[in-house]
């Protein structure tokens, strides 16, 4: 099948980073980390189902250097995609599109999730002990 | 001046606009989200409450039927909602018409996959042990 040469618009690079497109990009960013995160998400639930040897793997994994260092960006991402989330559907419900109020949620969006991301990742780490 | 009618009233009465399928998946996405904040939170408190326990922990923690429900819920919800939402990203970056449908089957197939196994392994433990 033939594929028309259509004109794209702009690229990316050629615009002035700025929160709103930064923000933008990491709702869909974190969206696909999150996506892929469901991978191992399955794999826990499956890992718990069948044996005591199959969940320590898992359990040993997750509390690996790499498997910590996974969680905390799956943490981040969580709350951030959450967070924007709720942003987004504030704006369909029509608030909040003036400027000002758009960089004041987002800088809150910014801050909750960080927030909540440090707060769960300690919580967990001190309830693991 | 009046607009010229672009579109035949049999097709504004559809509402289903040029890509003929109107507004179901946006608000599909929405609706998700929605239930998402609810089961995403407990699901994050869930697992924090169970940083580093051993199986039998987990297992108890979903004999309870409250946990298994909402566990199933929230499998559903999120295989549900990353499928809309990764749909959309593969339709803006993949061109080619053949690609972009294959790609997007395929990302189906994949979810419906782990989200059964994923259900599958809570209703196993639920229900036996």
């Amino acid at each position: 099948m033939t594929e028309a040469q259509r004109p794209l618009s702009p690229h990316l690079q050629i615009y002035k980073w700025q929160l709103t497109s930064v923000l933008s990009i990491g709702h869909r960013a974190t969206g696909i980390a999150l996506s892929i995160g469901t991978l191992f998400l399955v794999w826990w639930f499956i890992a718990a189902a069948t044996s005591d040897s199959a969940f320590a793997a898992a359990q040993s994994f997750f509390g690996s250097w790499l498997g910590l260092i996974l969680l905390l960006g799956w943490t981040l991402s969580f709350f951030f995609h959450l967070c924007n989330g709720i942003r987004h559907l504030c704006w369909d419900a029509g608030w909040g599109f003036d400027l000002r109020t758009t960089y004041a949620s987002g800088w809150t969006v910014v801050a909750v999730s960080i927030a909540l991301t440090l707060i769960a990742f300690i919580a967990g780490l001190v309830v693991r002990g | 001046m009046a607009e010229a009618p672009l579109r035949t009233p049999l097709g504004r009465a559809f509402g289903l606009g040029s890509a003929k399928e109107g507004v179901q998946h946006w608000w599909a996405q929405r609706v998700s989200a929605v239930a998402l904040i609810v089961l995403g939170l407990w699901f994050a408190a869930s697992l924090i409450a169970h940083a580093g326990a051993d199986r039998a922990a987990v297992v108890a923690w979903l004999h309870e039927p409250l946990s298994a429900v909402l566990a199933v819920l929230m499998l559903a919800a999120v295989f549900y909602h990353a499928a809309l939402g990764l749909q959309v990203v593969i339709e803006d970056y993949v061109h080619s018409e053949w690609l972009k449908l294959s790609t997007i089957v395929a990302m189906r197939l994949i979810s419906l996959g782990l989200a059964v196994a994923g259900i599958f392994a809570v209703l196993r433990i639920a229900f036996g042990g």
